[in-house]
């Protein structure tokens, strides 16, 4: 653990009106790691995401990035221009509801080759090859490429925006519930499909989920919050197996009696 | 014309104007939000084009006015009878004696030169209107030249169609950072957007923008490098002048599908029967 | 050669012109009708021309709408094409509606307050009965109206404020922003969309409105007030540095009170919307108001996803100038763009059709 953390956070608090949303959250991602928040809804865990990827301002606290060169940028102080140009290359953000990233009048090549032409390229028989390679990469059968994703199914919809998201490389993406509103047999296929292309690829993750299975499953490390506030935090195991706190055995406790 | 400044406008207008020009002069391809007048004539109709003509017009200009390439089409006539009414300027037909030329939908056939204004009455300035309805967010688009979604556009007609599909008002690169509508002009009068020794100025009046390529400026229109940019015009020559590249309209003659084709810039036309009758 | 070029542009909008002019006439044989009698005769129709038209003049409205044989968009376009070329001389300070010579004044909250319900002249409880006697000609007995324009009345918000009810109305003595000069950038600041409110269509003022009160975006209104009267208007002259009347106007000013059961942000209290127009139009007035708070959904914590509470689109969309223009713009010639449509069109049905040969072949 001595490597140079890819993001950490330090003293993030924000409340909306009387609701504590965050209270002095920590939090540390190494390259390649999968790190996990679980909680019930308003536990803060959706308003962590969008704090840590710049998508919403803390009220204090300060959240830091690794560039590939080495140097630390603070994503909160970032001008709009460079936070966007992450957002688009180095980072990716896959949401619980794929229709809020794709663009369903699009075909899923047009989805898939997006964020190649906003960085640049300009050659369609590649960016095609790109897509095509994507979605077999992600199970969905290369002559679908021309179909609009209003004739996909909520599994392949999740799969194809997992393809837009991971075309540019990216070294960090942030998951919201990405297997939320699915069946669980397809669910299981999905998070397959995410441990297989994490781990092969190296990318980093901070993933939101209400579900311990889908963490015990996906992360390396997991944090739990209650209140806005992390409660513990450790390695998936070990905080699964062996919880700490009150609150995180109650929820390992509900799992084992659902 | 009484009670009525030069040119309609009053001088505190025009400078403001004249500011936004000199603005658009600087930053080729940007749109600048300038305070645009209600104008004796419909929105939609050449608003942005007459305050802009205005703004630059003076009392020794040749003004020509043009709709689809023709001097003599309603609209037209009307711009250039406001002119004549409000100004006193002298207008023409001939593009090559124009110093400011007024045109919505076409750039003359003949070649301009350095020291000639051409101003473009734009409908719709912003070419991501047509993917992304909210102002707000489109500026932002440009500001940050996030122009991918321009791009997905063109995929997407490639995948359906084979080739793109747009046929005019086809989106450009003004020199390497802003992406441009050029008005609906025809994408066959693209390729002489680019370089070209003449200002050229865009104002959109109901939109409230106005936008300029400068002399000389590069102007690159959106495709892919496997897909060329390419233009088309009607298969045909000229029925009345012979010109077997200039842009035709296309004119039904009877009830039985008879057609035939003719130039639709008129001054081109004219030139070249005069110059025909003359050699005959 | 059938073809002969379109020539004669000029003529030809010469004789539309004066075919115009004879048929806005109409038949000779029927009186001419006179400026004064439309100012006097069709006030609410010159009401919404000084609204939309955004100049206060009822002489030149009447005109305007004479000019545009009673085409309320067209007058409306001619007095903005009008305004445009007036000099600036001044702002005027904010007029006083709490002052205001009243001739109307309803409030749906309260059945009796300081100053009283005083219904003026209102359609509001005429039997909608075509009135043939109108028709032979007639002469109205003469109306009670002294007392009423007399009265002077606080306003209702001011007395639901005291309690601290409603949200307070926060004063403010910056510059307000013009949307006759500058351009309008989003988001928008309330000064620029009262203003755009103030002289937007009446009839998508009236189809937003009415649409949040069928659930696109509920507000809950109540008619705190409606009120209808004059209003002195006064500047302030620089070389003299106090203020002076320049005139009188008549103004129609609604103030809604809307439910409101707080956010994250705000405690629950009643919330405000707002309209005011020239001249007498309470139609007008309410819909402007339904409509503002609408557009405060955002600032008010609330979901902004129903059309009134998008300000861009009501904005954007609500200047019928604006939206006459570009919609009968479509009638001026497009052949050029039809051209390579057709050329492009063309093109893409031999793709196709050479496809299927070749198909057919193999």
């Amino acid at each position: 653990m001595s490597d140079p953390t890819l993001l950490s956070a330090r003293g993030l608090n924000l409340r909306f009106g009387a609701v504590p949303a965050l209270v002095d959250v920590d939090a540390d991602l190494w390259p390649g790691e999968v790190l996990a928040i679980v909680g019930e809804s308003g536990s803060g865990k959706t308003t962590l995401l969008n704090v840590l990827s710049g998508r919403m301002a803390p009220q204090s606290g300060v959240v830091w990035y690794r560039e590939p060169a080495g140097g630390l940028v603070d994503v909160h102080a970032m001008p709009a221009p460079a936070l966007r140009a992450l957002h688009r290359s180095d980072w990716g953000f896959v949401h619980q509801n794929p229709r809020d990233s794709l663009r369903m009048g699009v075909s899923a090549g047009g989805n898939v080759g997006e964020r190649l032409m906003a960085q640049g390229s300009r050659h369609y028989g590649s960016i095609r090859e790109s897509a095509i390679a994507w979605l077999s990469e992600v199970e969905i059968d290369a002559s679908r490429v021309d179909d609009l994703p209003r004739t996909f199914s909520g599994g392949m919809l999740q799969r194809l925006q997992i393809a837009r998201t991971l075309v540019t490389h990216p070294r960090l993406v942030f998951m919201d519930e990405p297997t939320g509103g699915l069946d669980v047999s397809v669910q299981a296929r999905l998070l397959d499909l995410i441990r297989g292309l994490v781990a092969r690829l190296g990318i980093a993750a901070v993933l939101v989920t209400h579900d311990l299975a889908v963490a015990r499953l996906l992360a390396h490390r997991v944090m739990v919050m209650q209140q806005g506030c992390v409660v513990e935090s450790g390695l998936t195991d070990q905080v699964l197996d062996d919880p700490q706190h009150p609150y995180t055995q109650l929820l390992v406790s509900s799992v084992l009696a659902a | 014309m009484n009670g009525y400044n030069f040119a309609y406008l009053d001088e505190q207008t025009k400078r403001m104007i004249r500011r936004a020009l000199l603005k658009a002069v600087a930053i080729p391809g940007h749109q600048i939000p300038f305070g645009s007048r209600e104008m004796p004539l419909p929105y939609g109709w050449g608003t942005g084009g007459i305050q802009v003509t205005a703004a630059v017009l003076g009392p020794d200009d040749v003004l020509k006015v043009i709709d689809q390439g023709a001097d003599d089409t309603t609209n037209a006539v009307s711009i250039r009878r406001f002119f004549a009414r409000t100004a006193g300027v002298a207008t023409k037909t001939h593009t090559s004696v124009a110093t400011i030329i007024q045109t919505r939908h076409r750039i003359p056939e003949q070649a301009l030169t350095e020291g000639q204004i051409l101003v473009y009455q734009v409908p719709m300035p912003d070419p991501l209107a047509k993917l992304e309805p909210s102002r707000a967010e489109t500026t932002r688009m440009h500001g940050l030249a996030e122009y991918g979604l321009m791009h997905v556009k063109l995929y997407e007609d490639i995948t359906r169609f084979g080739h793109v599909s747009i046929s005019y008002d086809y989106p450009v690169m003004v020199n390497d950072r802003y992406l441009m509508s050029p008005s609906p002009i025809p994408a066959y009068d693209n390729p002489k957007l680019s370089r070209n020794p003449a200002l050229q100025l865009f104002g959109a009046g109901r939109e409230k923008r106005i936008y300029a390529i400068p002399p000389h400026t590069e102007v690159r229109s959106l495709d892919f490098d496997d897909h060329p940019f390419r233009t088309t015009r009607a298969p045909h020559a000229c029925d009345l002048c012979g010109d077997d590249a200039s842009y035709l309209d296309e004119v039904v003659t009877d009830n039985q599908g008879g057609r035939m084709f003719v130039c639709s810039d008129t001054d081109h036309c004219a030139s070249r029967q005069a110059l025909k009758e003359a050699a005959e | 050669m059938a073809y002969v070029a379109v020539k004669g542009g000029e003529r030809a909008i010469d004789n539309a012109h004066a075919w115009l002019d004879s048929d806005r006439r109409g038949d000779p044989a029927v009186a001419e009708i006179g400026v004064d009698q439309i100012r006097e005769q069709l006030g609410r129709s010159v009401d919404r021309v000084m609204a939309e038209g955004s100049l206060y003049d009822r002489d030149l409205a009447a005109l305007a709408i004479k000019q545009a044989q009673g085409d309320l968009i067209e007058a409306a376009f001619l007095l903005r094409a009008f305004r445009t070329t007036l000099p600036r001389f001044a702002a005027s300070t904010p007029v006083e509606t709490a002052a205001m010579r009243i001739r109307r004044r309803i409030s749906a909250v309260f059945k009796d307050m300081p100053g009283g319900q005083i219904l003026g002249p209102t359609y509001d409880y005429t039997h909608r009965l075509l009135d043939f006697t109108l028709a032979a000609g007639h002469t109205p007995a003469p109306a009670l109206r002294e007392a009423a324009e007399q009265a002077v009345a606080p306003r209702i918000h001011d007395i639901l404020g005291h309690e601290g009810l409603i949200e307070p109305d926060v004063a403010s003595d910056a510059e307000p922003f013009d949307i006759t000069r500058e351009p309008l950038a989003f988001p928008a600041g309330r000064d620029a969309r009262l203003q755009s409110l103030a002289r937007g269509d009446e009839g998508f003022l009236l189809a937003m409105g009415y649409s949040t009160q069928r659930g696109w975006g509920g507000t809950h209104p109540f008619v705190g007030e409606i009120r209808v009267g004059e209003v002195l208007v006064e500047i302030v002259p620089p070389e003299l540095g106090f203020a002076i009347e320049i005139g009188e106007i008549t103004l129609t000013e609604c103030q809604m009170v809307n439910q409101f059961a707080g956010s994250r942000t705000v405690p629950p209290q009643f919330t405000r919307g707002y309209g005011l127009v020239f001249g007498h139009g309470d139609r007008r007035a309410m819909a402007m108001a339904l409509v503002d708070r609408s557009l405060r959904a955002s600032e008010l914590g609330e979901a902004a996803t129903a059309p009134a509470q998008i300000p861009e689109f009501v904005i954007s969309h609500c200047d019928n100038i604006e939206a006459t223009g570009f919609v009968e713009h479509l009638k001026l010639p497009h052949y050029v763009d039809f051209q390579s449509e057709l050329e492009t069109i063309r093109r893409m049905r031999r793709d196709v059709e050479a496809a299927l040969l070749q198909e057919a072949a193999e």
